[in-house]
């Protein structure tokens, strides 16, 4: 099925004044490791990132989308806050519950040329669902 | 967007009557050319806005307005706390208290050319800027609090500038009624180590000249002359403000659901100004309030410092600091019957500025005594390439548009469009030759911001200058910028 393997990835798409990112696989739990690629290659080339150092995030919501949200938003609090970059992810959902685990390292500017902060993953855009070929795809827009 | 849905008032104000689930009508203040090239998002989203609860007279979108989150960027909406008014965290923004001030000096252009690129390098090293900077201040959980409370007072109290600056900044660098109780760990955490500090994408440090004067007697007045030096930061409350946001931003849908009201959009999400969520919000977000003006006050020190290492005689004197992601109490006559006839009354509204400054006229009793006569500055930053503006609050943008002016220049390009059109080092290497440097962490971060990706400036400021929102005073165009 190569028409479907070409879907699964991550790309970003258009906003006047921010950038839209949208993960495909072929479970939710891929779309979201996809669009945690798409909201780190916002910032930064995802292949100058090694996989060095491992963080466990875990999210709760009462929706798909509002899932989508938090995990979004928790990636950004750890990125900010451990001064972190990530470039690989494993996600596991359970109904309403997420746990996750990033692997990134620490930023280092002249090496990974950061271009902008994402200042926070928003309700624009935001959609979780199954296209007709069953692919998941895991979008919104990210303010920067 | 299209002219058709719009009644046109003046050259400078389009009406969109009140029509389905909208309470009041919404006004859009620009002329013809920025109301074509506007998103026709704009108009769904003042239209939503005027569907809220307790909101009074109209929603506004300034000239710069842009599509943004529930609310437009330029928008602009008064709520009434005892008309069931709302506050919505999405109509302040995810960077609150995102402002601009600017610093005065008497240096001429003459003074800084001959060291221009040792003050690009040396500002570029002093100012943590970009993705993953840290500042030099470490807070302790007090430290936080005090800070959250007293806002560029506590940098003040810590030797990181002078009273006179106070007087010089909105509600004198301190917002009332923060509460730092209703700001989250989290928050707290990511800004242990990012006050003083610029942050990145369109936040900024200018040196500039002043190449024009549009009105002499009020330049005078905010000590502005042809030819002199001035140097804006742009910047705002760093993660504390983005965490704040996000955090209410998923509490007020719940809100919203359980207090009946009922969201045209998700974005719009909102909690009634009096009740637990409402006053919880405006508590955390004014403690973000003074964390921006906590942090522009640290940079400001760092600016001078980094000045008085290069030209020791500089004095750079703070002309004002505005904030123009928002919402505060404010007393605003309002009309007393709905059909907008009759004397006005005074009342006690809470005002949200998205994208909008505050342009408090002549008069207003809240200003400080020098600027009375003249209204406060309006601060308007351009891009990297093209210029900022000074401008002054009018007396008529009081009934116009609750005292509000436009922010910026606003994008007209996505980030991905910019990346692929313009290479960073080219972009760098043009404004070199028209006597501008950059100095950036990223190159990628300055191709996004190429000035081509912005609107017309000139456009912007003139609409709002001929709309009565605020007038123009002085054009400054950029000699050093430090970019994040």
């Amino acid at each position: 099925m190569p028409d479907k393997i070409k879907k699964l990835g991550w790309e970003h798409f258009p906003h006047q004044a921010d950038i839209g990112i949208r993960g495909r696989g072929s479970t939710k739990e891929q779309a979201f490791e996809q669009a945690a690629l798409a909201l780190t290659a916002v910032i930064a080339d995802l292949d100058k990132i090694e996989p060095k150092e491992k963080v466990k995030i875990n999210c709760q919501a009462i929706d798909d989308e509002l899932l989508l949200f938090d995990w979004l938003n928790s990636l950004l609090y750890e990125m900010d806050t451990r001064k972190m970059l990530f470039s690989q992810f494993e996600v596991h959902i359970d109904r309403d519950k997420l746990t996750a685990i990033a692997w990134g390292q620490k930023t280092n500017v002249s090496k990974h040329q950061p271009a902008v902060e994402v200042k926070a993953a928003t309700y624009q855009d935001l959609r979780v669902r199954q296209d007709e070929s069953g692919t998941w795809i895991a979008q919104c827009v990210v303010d920067v | 967007m299209e002219l058709r849905n719009l009644k046109k008032q003046s050259d400078y104000q389009w009406l969109i009557e009140p029509i389905g689930k909208m309470r009041v009508p919404a006004i859009i203040y620009a002329d013809e050319t920025l109301i074509k090239e506007m998103d026709e998002k704009v108009c769904e989203q003042i239209a939503n806005v005027a569907s809220l609860p307790g909101i009074v007279k109209a929603c506004y979108a300034m000239p710069d307005a842009h599509w943004g989150y529930g609310f437009p960027i330029g928008g602009v909406a008064a709520f009434d706390p005892n008309e069931g008014g709302v506050v919505s965290a999405g109509g302040v923004g995810f960077d609150i208290s995102c402002g601009v001030r600017t610093l005065t000096t008497e240096l001429t252009v003459e003074d800084i050319e001959p060291v221009k690129t040792k003050l690009a390098d040396v500002l570029a090293r002093k100012i943590p800027a970009g993705v993953g900077s840290r500042g030099k201040l470490l807070l302790s959980p007090s430290e936080m609090d005090d800070m959250l409370s007293g806002g560029a007072r506590w940098a003040v109290e810590r030797g990181y500038g002078t009273a006179e600056d106070l007087a010089h900044i909105e509600e004198q660098g301190c917002a009332a009624g923060a509460k730092p109780k209703y700001v989250s760990n989290e928050a707290k955490k990511r800004q242990r180590d990012e006050v003083g500090t610029l942050g990145s994408g369109n936040h900024y440090l200018e040196v500039q000249h002043i190449t024009e004067i549009f009105n002499d007697k009020i330049a005078q007045v905010y000590g502005l002359q042809k030819g002199r030096i001035t140097i804006s930061i742009h910047c705002g409350s760093r993660g504390l403000g983005h965490q704040i946001a996000t955090e209410f931003s998923k509490t007020m849908v719940t809100a919203a659901k359980e207090q009946g009201i009922e969201l045209p959009d998700r974005e719009l999400a909102c909690a009634p100004i009096k009740s637990p969520v409402g006053e919880r919000y405006l508590g955390a977000m004014r403690a973000a309030i003074n964390c921006a003006l906590a942090n522009r006050q640290v940079l400001t020190d760092l600016v001078r410092k980094a000045l008085a290492g290069i030209l020791p005689k500089a004095e750079l004197k703070l002309l004002y600091d505005v904030s123009h992601n928002t919402c505060k109490e404010e007393l605003h006559t309002v009309p007393s019957t709905a059909l907008r006839t009759g004397n006005g009354r005074q009342k006690l509204l809470f005002v949200h500025r998205k994208g909008a400054t505050r342009a408090f006229g002549p008069g207003e009793p809240t200003l400080a005594p020098e600027f009375r006569d003249t209204g406060q500055p309006v601060l308007i930053g351009g891009t990297m390439g093209t210029a900022s503006y000074i401008l002054a609050g009018t007396s008529e943008s009081m009934s116009l548009s609750f005292g509000s002016s436009c922010h910026g220049a606003g994008r007209s390009m996505s980030r991905s469009q910019a990346k692929r059109r313009w290479q960073g080092r080219d972009v760098v290497k043009n404004l070199e030759l028209h006597g501008i440097l950059i100095r950036s962490p990223s190159f990628r971060g300055v191709a996004e911001e190429a000035p081509g990706a912005y609107k017309d400036v000139n456009a912007v400021v003139e609409a709002a200058h001929n709309a009565n929102l605020s007038r123009k005073v002085a054009k400054l165009i950029p000699l050093v910028c430090i970019k994040g």
